[in-house]
């Protein structure tokens, strides 16, 4: 009997070696005159199991874990096919607490299935949400969106329904879908999970969009750092073509949807909207003032939605199972769920998806069990590069956008980057200015040159010349950058550098003479 | 051994160009385009992209510098690139970023002597909670140990014609 086994496609494991294990299980099966299938599914999102194996058995799924190459004889020799027991058995998969405590609505499929496979997404519940707003006015979709609750996942947690309301009533004679797929923030990998792992998902989530403003042309501005994702977004494209669910006459609706990944080249900045517009227009990546939005005058001066990958891939399940069924997830103004992504120092990193509400708390020890080096947790960012630094003191702040913003700190795109006792906080807040600095677009001087003076003024703290005059001068520089820039690098840059010096000030003194024992790092 | 993977021809700036001048917005796909055949983007091709396009020079020029991913001169046969950013650096990049500078005998944005490769930055892979990660060409890493860099880059020294 043939027995299907699951090797994930994703990049992070592949980067951890599943080209490897799926081959050595291929081989190993081959020698044994044993039959296999091995399925190429999305990662389950528990990296440090990773790379992940799994049984199909008529129990369930069986999950072994973190598998490498030279682990497969010994794996067949225990019948792990079988249900034989192995050191790196953990049972049934959607047993392992990490993944059966989590509220999957946008992850639902991803790890499940095969990626590629149209079937597979149409068996486990694809391409219902289309369906339904197929038979549904654009105002009515836009309206079922409003009333979810969902809030943009891209960072600036902005009302998704009321931009589509803005797209809808704008009149011209085009409109475009425009996928932020740069996910440029260090800790973040919700965006490329759902890409290489459920593409049709974020596809369904545009072709719906699309219809929901009138919008015929949508493109995906992919990370160029991101290969796996762009060329998995292109071939579930054409098998979506191919299949009548994009493209002329979707399903034989009258409407047409036409979709094409564009790559990006590695400047942070155009993550930013109105710079990935610029970017997409074949410019360099300069940001745009504002008014006018791009919702009014967009990609090519036309109306145009610009939406985060994880609250374009939120559409699907809004519309197939209500708004009601979305919104009752989620505390305050911050409703359904966010995919938060543990990263950095942290024992059990991975994809979290829960409902708005919980603690970080919970997060960094229930599910993440605390540092990968076994020391205690000192600093935790939240947000990406331009998110504050919080010590323990806010462990205990619940995950909401409100609350965030109470503590001086942001959800952002749900990163969050573990950092153990062994930081130096000056050298973390020198590295904010130096990212700035170079990911600068060059449009303000704050920006621009405030950065740079910004790594200089850090630099002569630590070394101790002067510091009595030069912390005053880096606030006065976090303020003139704060309120002299015209998008959030400028504006939030001071937000790491500040929270930093604020709730560590202890590292940015000269060392020697604050712990004359010399404090290890 | 040639620092030069493909010898700089009009044959690839040409083909790219008419590849994509129909899009709209079509200079990014077009300088794509070309880094993906000839390794960088000549300054030859400046001139033809411009014309193409009906812009100035100077402001494909400008479009090149801007982006970080865009090469002016040929790079290694091969393109290293190691993750910089805050979750890799709670996970000990910096010591592996050092580790491969003096392995490599060259800095970042810098190439091996024996020019099979070019050593770059990045912010961040998406591996975050597997780190010190980094690229080879389009082969993602993670959990990178310094042991685990030196089997992976002498293996591409030692053998040219991995990942052409
Ligand atoms: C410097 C900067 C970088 C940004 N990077 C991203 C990004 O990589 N991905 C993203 O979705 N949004 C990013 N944003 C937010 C976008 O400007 C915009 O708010 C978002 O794409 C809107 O989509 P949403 O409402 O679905 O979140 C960035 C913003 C700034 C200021
Ligand atoms: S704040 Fe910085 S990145 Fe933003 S527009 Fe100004 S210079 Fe550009
Ligand atoms: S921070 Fe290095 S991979 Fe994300």
């Amino acid at each position: 009997m043939t027995v299907t086994l699951f090797v994930p496609r994703d990049s992070t494991s592949l980067a951890l070696g599943a080209e490897a294990v799926a081959r050595a299980l291929m081989v190993e099966a081959e020698r044994r005159g044993q039959s296999i299938q091995v399925v190429r599914n999305g990662s389950r999102g528990m990296f440090w199991l990773e790379p992940l194996v799994e049984v199909a058995t008529p129990e369930g799924r069986l999950a072994f874990g973190p598998v490498s190459a030279a682990d497969v004889p010994g794996l067949f020799d225990a019948g792990f096919l079988n249900g034989g027991e192995h050191r790196l058995g953990l049972g049934p998969t959607e047993e392992i607490p990490y993944l059966k405590s989590q509220e999957r609505l946008t992850f639902a499929r991803v790890g499940r299935t095969d990626p590629l496979s149209l079937d597979d997404y149409l068996a486990n519940d694809g391409y219902r949400g289309l369906r339904r707003a197929l038979n549904l006015s654009g105002a009515s979709i836009v309206g079922e969106v409003a009333e979810s609750g969902l809030r943009g996942r891209g960072g600036a947690a902005f009302p998704t329904g009321i931009k589509w309301q803005t797209v809808l009533e704008t009149r011209a004679d085009r409109k475009y879908v425009v996928c932020n797929a740069d996910e440029g923030d260090s800790g973040t990998f919700s965006d490329r999970m759902v890409m290489e792992g459920d593409p049709f998902l974020l596809i369904e989530g545009m072709t719906i969009a699309g219809l929901a403003v009138g919008a015929a042309e949508g493109l995906i501005y992919v990370r160029s750092e991101y290969p796996h994702a762009a060329r998995a977004l292109s071939q579930a494209i054409a098998v979506a073509e191919g299949s009548g669910y994009l493209g002329h006459d979707i399903l034989g609706s009258g409407k047409s949807f036409r979709l094409a990944v564009r790559k990006a080249a590695g400047a942070y900045i155009c993550g930013e909207e109105t710079a990935l517009l610029e970017s997409l227009e074949g410019k360099r990546g300069i940001v745009r003032a504002k008014p006018p939005l791009p919702a009014i005058h967009g990609l090519f001066g036309r109306p145009t939605i610009v939406n985060n990958v994880i609250s374009l891939a939120s559409v699907p399940v809004i519309l197939d199972r209500g708004a009601g069924f979305y919104r009752d997830y989620g505390i305050g103004r911050s409703r359904g769920s966010l995919a938060f992504q543990l990263a950095g120092n942290i024992r059990r990193g991975g994809l979290v998806e829960k409902a708005f509400g919980l603690t970080l708390r919970e997060l960094l020890y229930d599910f993440g069990g605390g540092a990968a080096s076994g020391r205690p947790i000192r600093a935790v960012q939240v947000g990406g590069p331009l998110g504050a630094y919080l010590s323990e003191a806010e462990f205990d702040t619940p995950l909401d956008y409100e609350a965030f913003a109470a503590i001086g700190g942001m959800l952002g795109h749900g990163g969050i980057v573990v950092f153990d006792d062994t930081v130096d906080m000056a050298h973390q807040a020198r590295f904010a200015m130096e990212f700035c600095a170079i990911e600068s677009c060059g449009k303000c001087t704050p920006c621009r040159i405030g950065s740079i003076r910004g790594v200089e003024v850090i630099d002569r703290i630590v070394a101790g010349s002067d510091r009595p005059a030069q912390v005053p001068l880096l606030r006065e520089l976090c303020d003139v950058m704060q309120s002299g820039s015209l998008c959030a690098m400028g504006g939030l840059t001071p937000g790491p550098v500040l929270s930093a010096l604020d709730r560590f000030p202890e590292d940015f003194g000269p060392k020697s003479a604050l712990f004359p024992a010399g404090r290890g790092v | 051994m040639s620092t030069t993977p493909n010898p700089p021809s009009d044959d690839g700036i040409s083909a790219a160009i008419a590849a994509h001048r129909d899009e709209p917005g079509a200079l990014l796909p077009i300088l794509h385009d070309i880094q993906d055949r000839m390794g960088y983007v000549p300054a030859e091709a400046v001139p033809l992209i411009a014309a193409a396009l009906n812009l100035s020079r100077a402001e494909v020029h400008g479009v090149i510098t801007f982006y970080h991913h865009f090469r002016q001169h040929p790079g290694g046969r091969h393109t290293v690139h190691l993750c910089r950013a805050e979750a890799c650096q709670a996970r000990g990049a910096e010591a592996l970023i050092a580790h491969a500078k003096a392995e490599l005998g060259c800095d970042f944005h810098g190439t091996t002597a024996d020019g099979t490769i070019s050593l770059e930055p990045v912010f961040c892979l998406g591996h975050c909670a597997s780190g010190p990660s980094m690229m080879i060409d389009e082969e993602p890493h993670a959990g990178v140990t310094s042991a685990r860099f030196d089997a992976l880059t002498r293996a591409l020294r030692t053998d040219p014609r991995r990942h052409e």
